[in-house]
């Protein structure tokens, strides 16, 4: 059970590491790179604290093995975030209230945005439905579904 | 919990999954979004995982001789963003947004589904529905199954331990085609409690040619063959009352068996009028 050598672009920069062929990627980013901002929860692909971008989309860290990403790209939250495309959600997830203990914002995060990226404005029900694979145990959801509606109209609003 | 430790290697084509997967405990990595779960859990423990996921070739969508190939790599995101699926399997397009979530869509495949074969699945049902056909290469070459003859008990398919699924072929809709598809699960996303994938051809104001796949209600999707000849006949009481002899599903964890029998008339009504009505 050899460790493979992986070389991959996190956050825009590349990282050569080697790794077991069993370490998925969220429990790569989180204790080989020190990247905590992609949370484990389930480890079985329900909850989706883990998300991250691969190649562009939105995947489960914990069903994704690091080895497997080899050659390829994968963005955090802390490198979405650092980028200044998640602030106006991020603002709208504080100012109404959408997280409590924060364990799914980074998910919830990184999937509302993947939603936004359409370009219209989503119904609730959309909204819901894109968002079902997040769990989050303290806000009831309704919050977050507020905050991603009103991004997606402030944004509607400043294009037209 | 963590995985045990495995071996990993990526097939470069084809033939060389096919050589790799020759090694006693060796196991087809697709998208992963069920195995690696069940590696997880430690329900799986395989010796060493062949990840097809860099063979070229395996990620393409293709019209021939009026079918619809669809590569055993192509993502459930991708295929919901087709046009040529939404056009020539407009049934496959139904089945695809109650497929788990955004983030498992985009990862996971079409050829993983109909290979993992998991009884309450969408994609089984709909390849049985559509009497579709599933392309394999093997140590013995290539050969394509037929769905009728691809699924055979929990979990098992047609498939050897050698053998790699590199595409399914389904047959192009046409004006005729007519096709149903509605599931319960208890949250969205969830595996079916009861599902039903159907597709007839419009005879006049006739249906002939009634598939009805049924699946979270055995080991394998099955087809209730005389609420089939029944939807035929027009007569859809008959057919709703066939399901008790063509259906007998296990409780499980979801629903009892004698719920999942009643729901599954319920969803035969339901389609039943979608059969009726052209494909929009």
């Amino acid at each position: 059970m050899s460790a493979h050598e992986i070389t991959l672009t996190v956050n825009g920069e590349e990282v050569r590491e080697a790794v077991d062929a069993r370490t998925t990627l969220v429990d790569f980013l989180r204790d080989t790179l020190g990247l905590t901002g992609s949370h484990v929860g389930c480890e079985h692909g329900v909850c989706g604290t883990c998300s991250v971008r691969l190649d562009g989309v939105v995947v489960r860290g914990c069903l994704t093995l690091a080895v497997q990403c080899d050659g390829h790209k994968v963005e955090t939250i802390e490198g979405a975030s650092d980028s200044g495309a998640l602030a106006d959600l991020q603002e709208t997830f504080r100012t109404r209230n959408a997280l409590q203990c924060g364990y799914c914002t980074p998910a919830m995060l990184l999937t509302a945005a993947e939603l936004l990226a359409r370009g219209d404005v989503p119904s609730r029900a959309a909204i819901r439905e894109y968002l079902s694979g997040n769990y989050c145990r303290c806000t009831g959801y309704h919050a977050i579904v507020d905050a991603v509606e009103a991004v997606a109209r402030a944004r509607a609003g400043a294009t037209s | 919990m963590k995985p045990a430790p495995f071996d990993y290697a990526r097939a470069r084509s084809v033939e060389h999954a096919v050589e790799l997967l020759g090694r006693e405990g060796a196991r087809v990595l697709a998208g992963g979004q069920s195995l690696i779960a069940t590696l997880n859990m430690r329900l799986s423990h395989p010796s060493l995982l062949v990840d097809i996921n860099e063979i070229a070739g395996l990620d393409r969508i293709a019209r021939r001789n009026g079918h619809i190939e669809i590569g055993a790599l192509v993502r459930h995101a991708q295929a919901e963003r087709a046009a040529d699926i939404a056009q020539a399997a407009p049934l496959v397009a139904r089945a695809l947004p109650h497929i788990g979530h955004p983030a498992i869509r985009n990862r996971g495949t079409i050829g993983g589904s109909i290979a993992f074969a998991d009884p309450a699945a969408e994609l089984p049902a709909c390849l049985l529905a559509l009497a579709g056909e599933v392309e394999i290469a093997g140590p013995a070459g290539k050969r394509s199954v037929k769905a009728d003859d691809f699924f055979h008990g929990l979990f098992e398919t047609a498939l050897g331990p050698s053998d790699v699924l590199t595409a399914i072929r389904l047959p192009v809709a046409t004006r005729d085609t007519r096709v149903g598809f509605a599931e319960l699960a208890r949250r969205h996303g969830d595996y079916a409690m009861v599902g039903l994938a159907a597709a007839a051809r419009a005879n006049g104001k006739k249906l002939g040619d009634v598939r009805l796949a049924f699946f979270g209600v055995g080991a394998t999707p099955v087809r209730a063959r005389h609420a089939e000849e029944a939807l035929a006949a027009g007569d859809l009481e008959t057919g709703v009352k066939a399901l008790d002899r063509n259906l007998d599903p296990p409780d499980d964890v979801q629903a009892t068996g004698t719920v999942k029998k009643h729901l599954a008339g319920v969803l035969l009504c339901r389609v039943a009028r979608q059969l009726s009505e052209p494909v929009a």
